[in-house]
């Protein structure tokens, strides 16, 4: 129970931080109102009272120091200037990686702790309004529930004495949701009291020692307050006295016959739902302030389990093999067009189609949250390097497959990182060569034909293609005569272990480069490739698969098995001319296209299924390996294009030579989905082989020779 | 959470006997998920030969393994008659190409001894021995031989 609660705390503070990270950047940008000050605040606060209840010191101390700083500018007594800002931004930063620590159990205090807590004491100048105790437990972010409107003032009101019970929280009810619940029916203030706390040993975490006070002032009648508590009968203690003038709010009203005992009651359902919030009005003292976070209200979400979801992707998987299934059997079974079966296959197609895609969408998550952890990546790098560095974001919205955006993490932190390392040159040399002094990172993302397409530019001072072929000369990745084209230089930078940087920095360059990103990114189904002009900057192109769970494929046939090329990879389909490949010394050979020479894979040979085709009989799909390079892949002939599913082998088989995955076709067979980088890199290492053993040969008969 | 039904001697192992390759061996019952009959499967590039190919188990991609092939006796002339046994090995499924599967065997656990220290690269697929009053059987290690395919050089 503790941990659900502890993974709920967690999930929500991610929002929290979220929120709290675009109202900084609002702030920064001056685009802010006094409502964005508020929200900002209130995150932080949420966060802070949040992590009281899971013990959390190190998260409730800092964001108390935080939040300290964020009142002042709230209440006006301090001017959020740049260097105010960028302390806040810096304590963002601090406050999501400690509550990061705090989820992995981390002990080790951020790196960043010590010194922005300083900075945020320094601007405060150690005045605290405030004692910890009492944020700890105060009710939180009840400004969102604020009223809509203030009732008329002769409205009377209630005296509400509010004590959860034991089982109140664990049985998933919280006080917030009564209490937006009860603001709807009115004016609401509270007061959180701590009467009988006993010492803090016996402190249980999951028992509740505290209790509210709450003035409703509302026209409601008892029955509608009251009503507001159905839920938790049973789980709580309420005490609940009409008033018939405002002016007894101000003092504690004695018992009256309307008193009524509490009464118990098994507990069904759900906390009333927190989504129905009236929009804020204006900010009182009495009440912690409102919000106005988002522009237009929330809509209504659903937090589920993932592996429910990834059960129901599966099952919907099957349903699509299924259907295939039967449609086959249907088209088989040779029944007249006009048949009414025929009809039902296809509708059914259509349904399992809508489902699947349905389905998909609710692993769907937009990039913002990621982009946003850029924002922090950028921050500490730029500081770290002592760069200017301001990060625009565009197509935030863009959604993308989970799995994706987790695994974009990495790449992207250290594509940053690059940037800012080597691309962004220091303000002096960006104002010598006429640009602003502060660089610009920017990070779009956007859905691309059924991809999705991430972005990744600076505006520095681009690729020293001098350096990197040098550095690639150096470390023997190229060889010293070969000539090499601009983008093929560019391309080096994706090799494994090179690294561009003069001296290993901090930041980036820990003996890793771009390698690990591309590795990263292939493993997403995707592919990067890199443009540079020297003194305007590099951009990174990252193309992705929307879902790693179904892929748009062509279906091929090597060696008499179905197999599939993903239509990603694929340029064209070509039936050549016989003489159109060119022999190129032993066994290689080249396919001519429209006057370009692309290198020729023989899959079924390759693949060691038989050998190599006639090529009267072969048929070459054209595809682009991750790294940009082509490959005419040779094959017997292409059937089909469609979407699979995909099926991993890795978990039940293993690594299987020149393919990515498998998918089941309509007749129920396994089919390889062929992947074009596998391919390549496996005829690349059978080349190298045969050079060797021809070498190898060739040695002998010197040796006969000379015998 | 299921628990085991009560036998009549708690201590009792129960293993299925199969035949490969011409000779008995057995696999703990608890591996065995079910028994198909043989169907073609889909030959994998640069596989091992005990690597059949893999096939379809109700959406699951499932690797065959020849056993006989893989127990050192000789790759298995495949009929219609043979089948697979779908057993589970650490946390993957795999199918096992066997003759025949016999019957089911019942040993006391005193009757289950450690494999003796056989020579050759067969030993470590034997898990164990089980004494019989007529015969002794090997018991398989199914992780051992259905192994995870590692990257295949050409």
């Amino acid at each position: 129970m503790m941990d659900d609660l502890r993974d709920t705390f967690f999930a929500e503070s991610e929002d929290l931080l979220t929120a709290m990270g675009e109202g900084l950047a609002a702030m920064s940008d001056g685009s802010a109102g006094s409502e964005t000050v508020h929200a900002v605040f209130r995150a932080v606060h949420s966060i802070k009272g949040a992590a009281g209840a899971f013990a959390l010191s190190d998260v409730v101390a800092f964001a108390h120091s935080f939040e300290t700083v964020l009142d002042a500018v709230r209440s006006d007594r301090l001017v959020p200037d740049p260097d105010v800002m960028r302390v806040l931004q810096r304590a963002g930063d601090v406050l999501a990686e400690l509550l990061e620590h705090a989820r992995e159990d981390r002990s080790d205090p951020p790196s960043a702790l010590g010194s922005v807590l300083d900075a945020l004491e320094e601007i405060t100048g150690g005045q605290d309004d405030a004692t910890p105790d009492d944020f700890v437990f105060e009710p939180l972010g009840l400004g969102m529930m604020a009223p809509l409107a203030l009732p008329p003032a002769e409205a009377t009101g209630f005296h509400l004495d509010f004590r959860p019970t034991g089982n109140f929280y664990p049985n998933g009810h919280h006080h917030q949701h009564l209490f937006a619940a009860l603001s709807e029916l009115g004016e609401l203030t509270v007061t959180c009291s701590v009467p009988d706390l006993p010492p803090s040993a016996e402190t249980d975490a999951e028992g509740n020692q505290l209790s509210w006070k709450l003035e409703l002032r509302t026209d409601a009648d008892e029955v509608q307050v009251r009503d507001v508590f159905e839920f938790v009968e049973g789980l709580c203690e309420l005490e609940l006295r009409k008033v018939e003038s405002l002016d007894s709010f101000d003092d504690r009203p004695p018992h009256d016959d309307s008193t009524l005992p509490e009464v118990a009651m098994p507990t069904l359902a759900q906390a009333p739902d927190p989504e129905v919030l009236p929009r804020p009005l204006d900010v009182s003292s009495a009440v912690p302030t409102p919000a106005a976070a988002r522009e237009s209200a929330p809509r209504p979400t659903l937090r589920v389990d993932l592996d429910r979801v990834d059960r129901l992707i599966n099952s919907v998987g099957e349903l699509i093999i299924n259907q295939a299934v039967i449609a086959q059997k249907v088209s088989e079974a040779g029944l007249p067009p006009a048949s009414s079966l025929v009809a039902h296959v296809e509708d059914l197609s259509l349904l399992a189609r809508e489902i699947q895609e349905g389905v998909m969408l609710i692993r769907a998550q937009p990039v913002k949250a990621l982009f946003q952890r850029m924002a922090r990546v950028v921050r500490e790098a730029a500081e770290a390097t002592g760069k200017q560095v301001e990060l625009v974001t565009e197509g935030e919205e863009t959604e993308v497959d989970r799995t994706v955006v987790e695994g974009l993490a990495d790449p992207l932190t250290h594509m940053v990182r690059n940037a800012i390392d080597h691309g962004i040159e220091p303000p002096s040399e960006r104002i010598a060569t006429g640009k602003p002094a502060c660089g610009r990172i920017t990070l779009s993302a956007s859905h691309v034909s059924g991809n999705v397409r991430i972005v990744v530019r600076d505006d520095g001072a681009g690729l020293n293609r001098d350096r990197i072929h040098a550095t690639a000369l150096r470390k023997g990745l190229v060889a010293a005569d070969a000539v090499l084209t601009e983008a093929e230089i560019d391309n080096l930078l994706f090799l494994p272990g090179f690294s561009t940087a003069a001296s290993i920095t901090s930041l980036s360059g820990r003996g890793v480069g771009m390698d690990v990103a591309r590795t990263a990114i292939t493993a997403l189904g995707g592919r990067i490739g890199i443009l540079s002009t020297p003194g305007e900057g590099t951009t990174f192109n990252i193309i992705l698969p929307l879902t790693l769970a179904i892929l748009e494929g062509l279906i091929v046939t090597v060696a008499g098995q179905p197999m599939v090329v993903p239509a990603a990879s694929v340029i064209e389909t070509i039936r050549p001319a016989p003489r159109d490949f060119i022999a190129l010394g032993h066994a290689d050979r080249v396919l001519a296209v429209r006057g370009d020479h692309v290198p020729v894979i023989d899959v079924p040979s390759l693949l060691g299924f038989g050998p190599e085709l006639d090529p009267m009989d072969a048929i070459v799909v054209l595809v682009r390996a991750s790294d940009d390079s082509l490959a005419a892949l040779v094959m017997e002939a292409i059937s089909d294009k469609r979407q699979v599913v995909i099926k991993s082998l890795r978990s039940n088989v293993g690594q299987v030579a020149g393919t990515s995955a498998a998918t089941i076709l309509g007749d129920g067979k396994v089919a390889l989905i062929l992947d074009p980088d596998a391919l390549t890199a496996l005829a690349a290492r059978r080349r190298a082989a045969q050079h060797a053993v021809q070498h190898l040969a060739s040695r002998e008969v010197r040796h006969e020779h000379a015998a | 959470m299921s628990t085991q039904p009560d036998t009549v001697n708690p201590n009792d192992i129960e293993f299925v006997k199969l035949v490969a390759g011409g000779q008995d061996f057995c696999i703990e019952v608890a591996r065995v998920r079910e028994i198909r009959r043989w169907s073609p499967v889909t030959p994998l590039p640069h596989a091992p030969e005990w690597l059949l190919g893999v096939m379809n188990l109700r959406g699951a991609v499932v690797p065959i393994f020849d056993l006989a092939m893989k127990l050192g006796l000789g790759s298995t002339a495949i009929t219609p008659r043979h089948v697979v046994m779908i057993v589970t090995a650490s946390d993957r499924t795999v199918g096992l190409l066997v003759d025949a599967v016999a019957e089911i065997l019942k040993a006391s656990d005193e009757a289950v001894s450690n494999a003796p220290p056989l020579p050759g690269a067969n030993a470590r697929l034997i898990q164990g021995m089980i004494a019989l009053s007529e015969e002794a059987l090997c018991i398989l290690d199914v992780d051992a031989v259905a192994p995870v395919l590692a990257g295949a050089a050409p």
